[in-house]
């Protein structure tokens, strides 16, 4: 069992540690955008005398570059090695990987600029220039032909938890995403179609590709820390099949009071609610797969990574459910309310469970050990008391905001006072982030450096052979 | 799970459902509304003669839609007016009705937009008619909203240079005593992109009624 596993992990190790790689260095480069406009938010003068980097270019293109530069690159590493390893069978053709990696950071590259140089569109997460997509969805392909390959080439019947959720993500993603391309950005539909059609897909977006992987993610990780299986596979199943039929429908209820029929929004209005069925059941699931492991929380970075991502799935998705009613809509709406929920679950959720992958990969594909514990927990800490203190400032200025504006007697630069103030408080959040980014970078870094040295040394007195390497 | 066909019929449909439930059914719905008269005869038919609205917009406007897009504008500024009751848009006076799907079918991007930092601009064009009350806002925002103003500056939509004899026609008007003003001899112009950019602004208004959303007469 060990041994196969091995070979799974050296079959996949260069495609898988290439998309860990782009995801750090695009991790890096999304923190420095965010923080530069997380500044000129409230510093409008910062920077702001170069039109390439003016505030509605650069927020657009920070977001970008952490969805499709680091989101996705960690998504294709950690959920191609999921799958390969419950396959339980090495792949070949990893070759077709790197390729499909190497165009698929192009067509980020070449998005991103297109945004900085003003040929952005309009809609949230989809800000790429049409010119970009065509790149990435040629090598989104490559890729999840590779990861169907992988599926099909697996040991035994049984399909697990994992596969569910790595497999519906890799087929919903193209799906929505060509949908979105064609209706909003090439061939514009008529009218508000274009922002049903956006809202709609910003919805998918979390639902259907962030949130599964991050599942699949949790619902591989902690088992395999602790050694024991999922509590209940039922609850996993109930878990996957609502989340499937739900998810996608949520995305419309930010539209509510907008220039829709009043169906469009109702319909998102049931889903976010009833949105409470997977979380409840996907988060009672993963923490009765924890309980009682209390000291292995604390020994393990992968887990204690995971554990606060389940946490935060719970608590943002419940906030989500709730801000959708139509009277706490009526204060929250346009307010920085929501970009702090959908911060809290792409990052409090999705990015921390990513973390605690990436922790308990990169040690397996690698051969070697985190060298540092005190960079883990700087990063840990960076990342949890960053994200702790910027949705907090996002969300109590949406709150605070929300009820003066629903006054008509504040005028508006009392509002925006408001605004600045909790801003000045999220930029706190946004600097503990840019350290833990930073820890975590220079860690991988440090460990991937060490590896290469040490390969570099046994090839020179060439004491072993290239084969027991693995996929060299 | 180990049925397979069961899985992938559930990963398909699912996602099936949203796409025809939503985009699909609501392109059906909107994908063919018109521009119409602001009322409608007793079957229901446009008035013939009657102007239609909402108007296409001139092609200056378009080009200045384009730099509205290109400078990311819509990351601040929404384009919507919701219903008497519910927020307090009408009694801003960010518009005299609540905005429908209609009101949105002559634009070549919708930019209905999510945040409200800045305020509404629906009707903008409406409740500032002033061209050079535009450009200043753009110049420097501090001057139109005071020292509180997080409104970015677009300097770079400005030229400021010596005057050569005359002051342009189209060169900034700043108040008398100003702290923004250029120094003495000097002017600020706006570029091509600044003019179409504030044309577009100007030409946002919800001054029409539509069959579906009379302008109430108060």
């Amino acid at each position: 069992m060990r041994n196969v596993l091995n070979q799974v992990d050296g079959s996949i190790r260069f495609p898988a540690l290439f998309f860990v790689v782009a995801a750090i260095l695009w991790l890096v480069v999304g923190t420095a955008f965010s923080l530069i406009s997380t500044l000129q938010s409230y510093l409008p003068d910062f920077m702001s005398s170069c039109e390439f980097i003016t505030y509605g270019r650069l927020a657009p293109a920070a977001a970008n570059a952490l969805l499709f530069g680091w989101a996705c690159n960690v998504i294709f590493a950690l959920g191609l090695w999921i799958i390969a390893r419950l396959s339980l069978a090495p792949i070949p053709s990893g070759g077709l990987l790197l390729v499909a990696g190497l165009f698929w950071n192009v067509g980020v590259k070449v998005g991103l600029f297109g945004i900085l140089a003003g040929d952005l569109t309009t809609a949230e997460g989809l800000e790429f220039p049409g010119y970009a997509t065509p790149i990435l969805l040629f090598a989104y392909t490559l890729i999840a032909v590779w990861g169907v390959m992988a599926f099909r080439a697996r040991q035994g019947e049984g399909v697990f938890v994992s596969q569910w959720y790595i497999l519906g993500a890799l087929f919903w993603f193209p799906w929505f995403y060509t949908v979105a391309q064609f209706m909003v950005v090439w061939f514009p539909a008529r009218g508000v179609v274009q922002s049903i059609t956006s809202a709609w897909y910003t919805g998918n977006l979390l639902n259907l590709w962030l949130a599964p992987m991050a599942l699949a993610t949790a619902y591989y990780v902690i088992p395999k820390v602790l050694g024991r299986p999922i509590h209940s596979y039922n609850l996993a199943l109930l878990g996957f099949c609502s989340l499937a039929f739900l998810g996608s429908w949520t995305g419309v209820a930010q539209l509510i009071g907008g220039p829709v029929p009043i169906w469009v929004s109702s319909v998102g209005i049931v889903a976010s609610v009833m949105m409470v069925v997977p979380v409840i059941t996907n988060s009672l699931n993963l923490y009765l797969s924890v309980k009682g492991a209390g000291t292995e929380l604390w020994r393990s970075p992968a887990l204690r990574f995971v554990v606060f991502g389940v946490c935060s799935y719970f608590l943002a998705s419940m906030i989500g459910s709730a801000m959708t009613f139509r009277s706490v809509s009526e204060i929250l709406h346009f307010t920085t309310f929501a970009s702090g929920q959908s911060l809290h679950l792409s990052y409090g959720f999705f990015s921390m469970v990513m973390f605690g992958g990436l922790y308990f990969m990169v040690p397996r594909l690698t051969k070697v050990e985190w060298p540092s514990a005190g960079l883990i927990s700087l990063h840990f800490w960076g990342s949890a008391l960053g994200i702790t203190i910027s949705v907090v400032a996002l969300m109590l200025s949406g709150w605070m905001t929300g009820h003066q504006m629903n006054d008509a007697a504040v005028p508006f630069m009392d509002v925006v006072l408001t605004t600045t103030t909790w801003l000045k408080v999220g930029t706190v959040g946004t600097l503990c982030l840019t350290i833990g980014h930073l820890a975590f970078a220079v860690h991988f870094l440090w460990m991937l450096f060490s590896v290469i040295a040490t390969c570099v040394k046994q090839e020179t007195t060439a004491l072993e052979s290239t084969s027991q390497e693995g996929a060299a | 799970m180990k049925n397979l066909p069961i899985l992938f019929c559930l990963i398909l449909s699912s996602l099936a459902f949203s796409v025809i439930g939503l985009v699909f059914s609501s392109n059906i719905q909107l994908g063919s509304l018109t521009p119409t008269t602001e009322t409608l005869d007793e079957s229901g038919n446009p008035i013939e003669g009657d102007p239609l609205f909402p108007v296409t917009m001139p092609g200056v406007a378009q080009q200045g839609e384009a730099v509205y897009v290109d400078l990311g504008c819509i990351a601040c500024h929404t384009q919507q007016v919701r219903r008497a009751g519910f927020g307090t848009d009408i009694d801003r006076g960010w518009g005299k009705r609540h905005t429908v799907a209609r009101d949105y079918v002559t634009q070549g991007h919708v930019l209905v937009g999510s945040q409200r930092v800045g305020p509404d601009l629906k009707t903008i064009g409406e409740r500032q008619e002033e061209a050079n009350w535009h450009h200043l806002n753009l110049y420097n925002s501090k001057i139109i909203s005071g020292d509180r103003s997080i409104m970015p500056r677009y300097t770079f939509l400005y030229d400021v240079r010596e005057i050569e004899g005359t002051t342009a026609a189209n060169a900034l008007q700043f108040e008398a005593g100003s702290p923004y003003a250029p120094a003495a001899g000097f002017e600020v112009v706006p570029t091509q992109r600044a003019e179409v950019l504030v044309e577009y602004l100007l030409s946002l208004k919800l001054n029409y009624s539509l069959p579906e959303a009379q302008i109430s007469e108060k």
